[in-house]
């Protein structure tokens, strides 16, 4: 495949792959007000790459168990009542700091860690793209298989128990999704912009949906759209890529809010 | 007949407080019962027991297997961010037809509501919308957590009224949470008196009368009390509020046999 090699195509195909996962895993961060609970999940994975170096592990396995293991832990957290925007804060940049404080100890490790920290949308391989896309596709079809339940219980918990429908379960798949999504987007765009690939398209899709599948659809629309910018910025003018998506994810964000439905 | 919902010495304790003391409860099919008790006395605790989303300290809860419960809460705190329609709010958790959808507005008295936001309607509307899609699921049992809290004293009678047609219809039983004194519904089977434990439970007539109720809504003090009835039922003897001493809460009451005393009921508003 000839096109896969111009790493601006497989650039363009890795955070369009992406989007398919944080559109609609975005809509929930937001409507859930999770964003500092992604932020905790995104921090603790560089803990993971760095572990995943210390003991020969691939970067994509390490991410997501040490992702997986923080969102389930701050999901336990929060369901018994005792996450406070304080404690979800030590925990994030505790473990943000224990990651950058252990691959300082690796003798030997060649692997810039800030590039897991910004990531580097431009270096993706053929296998990155892979990765991506199974990922992301995994977690779309999380998300599309739980949606009824997942809304419902976004709507309000009680409701959702009445129905047969248990609250938990429904946190845990969301859980799932967000370490899974976490995983397969730190090469690309980075533990510290992660969270705001996640929620910056879906506000934007806020302001034109009238539906949740709308918002949810629109939030990977304009995911792409920021990507597909963001790239073209990156390019002409020689910013890094990740910022110059979250920065077009921004401005599409402004202009959406003097499209507002009224 | 068998019990929908039951409950067995259920104590529920929040961070070490306890929230419920040994509640024994159960409502029959086709009953219908109204919990009343002050803020803070476990009422929300107690509907989130019988659904199942409490952990028993000691005690269980019983539910009748498959049991369809329509679950009508206070208000949703549905965050601004979330653009919800009437129309898509009646298809959870299950996806409903057009007509199935349009039938319960028409049912509850909101018919056309469905392209409005949900985050738009008034409190009125809003009780109503939220009746409609708990008679989706064709419920056994309808739980109301406060279902007149804001509305005034005519929506207040009117959504009583639909609530007892609605029982007529389906023959649903209805299980419904007030810390509303001045109205409660007199087609109760049963009124239960909460205050972390049962302090008395009867007929609406009996538990109005009891002093445990009076003690723990302070009638004595002033306190204005009306059962709603229908219209032709034109009965004040329960009017209440006449200079009733607090200091002597037992006297003058040949309250009946039917209510039943909660184990340490205090009868002293202190």
């Amino acid at each position: 495949m000839t096109l896969l090699d111009d790493f601006l195509i497989r650039a363009a195909l890795g955070g369009i792959g992406l989007t398919l996962a944080t559109g609609p895993l975005g809509a929930f961060v937001v409507w859930r007000r999770m964003a500092y609970f992604g932020d905790a999940t995104a921090h603790a994975a560089i803990l993971g790459v760095a572990l995943s170096f210390a003991i020969g592990m691939p970067i994509y396995a390490g991410t997501l168990v040490v992702a997986l293991a923080m969102a389930v832990t701050v999901a336990s957290l929060a369901g018994r009542g005792h996450a406070s925007d304080t404690l979800l804060g030590v925990i994030a940049h505790s473990a943000l700091a224990l990651g950058l404080v252990a691959a300082s100890f690796l003798s030997g490790l060649r692997v810039d860690l800030t590039a897991f920290l910004f990531g580097d949308l431009l270096a993706v391989s053929r296998s990155d793209l892979g990765v991506i896309w199974v990922g992301s596709t995994l977690v779309a079809a999380l998300l599309a298989w739980r949606w009824q339940g997942l809304l419902t219980a976004t709507v309000n918990e009680e409701l959702a128990q009445a129905s047969g429908i248990d609250p938990r379960r429904e946190r845990l798949a969301l859980t799932v999704a967000l370490a899974l999504t976490v995983a397969v987007a730190i090469k690309i765009v980075g533990a510290l912009l992660i969270a705001a690939l996640l929620i910056v398209p879906a506000a934007a899709a806020r302001q034109i949906a009238r539906s949740p599948e709308g918002m949810a659809l629109a939030a990977s629309g304009i995911g792409a759209v920021a990507v597909l910018s963001g790239l073209w910025a990156s390019l002409t003018t020689d910013t890094p890529a990740g910022p110059s998506i979250v920065v077009a994810a921004a401005v599409i964000f402004l202009f959406s809010l003097a499209l507002r439905r009224r | 007949m068998t019990a929908l919902i039951a409950t067995e010495g259920l104590s529920v304790s929040h961070g070490g407080a306890a929230v419920l003391d040994r509640v024994h409860f159960t409502i029959a099919p086709g009953e219908i019962v109204t919990v009343v008790g002050p803020n803070g006395s476990g009422k929300t605790t107690l509907i989130r027991a019988l659904i199942g989303l409490e952990r028993a300290a000691t005690g269980r809860v019983i539910r009748a297997p498959g049991l369809r419960i329509g679950y009508v809460p206070q208000r949703l705190q549905i965050d601004a961010t979330l653009p919800m329609s009437v129309r898509r709010f009646l298809s959870l958790p299950r996806r409903v037809s057009d007509a199935e959808a349009a039938a319960a507005l028409a049912r509850t008295g909101v018919a056309g509501l469905g392209p409005r936001p949900l985050a738009g309607l008034s409190g009125g509307q809003f009780q109503r919308v939220m009746l409609a899609r708990a008679l989706l699921s064709d419920p056994q049992i309808l739980i109301l957590d406060e279902p007149t809290q804001g509305l005034d004293q005519p929506g207040t009678a009117a959504f009583y009224k639909l609530i007892e047609e609605v029982r007529r219809e389906t023959g649903a039983a209805v299980l419904m949470v007030s810390h509303d004194l001045h109205v409660v519904m007199s087609a109760s089977d049963r009124v239960i008196c909460l205050n972390g434990h049962i302090c008395c439970e009867g007929t609406p007539r009996v538990v109005s009368a009891a002093p445990e109720y009076r003690a723990l809504f302070g009638l004595g003090t002033g306190g204005a009390f009306a059962l709603y009835r229908h219209e032709h039922d034109h009965d004040h003897e329960q009017d209440a509020g006449h200079g009733h001493d607090p200091a002597h809460p037992h006297h003058a009451h040949a309250h009946a046999h039917a209510h039943v005393h909660g184990p340490g009921c205090s009868h002293d508003p202190a």
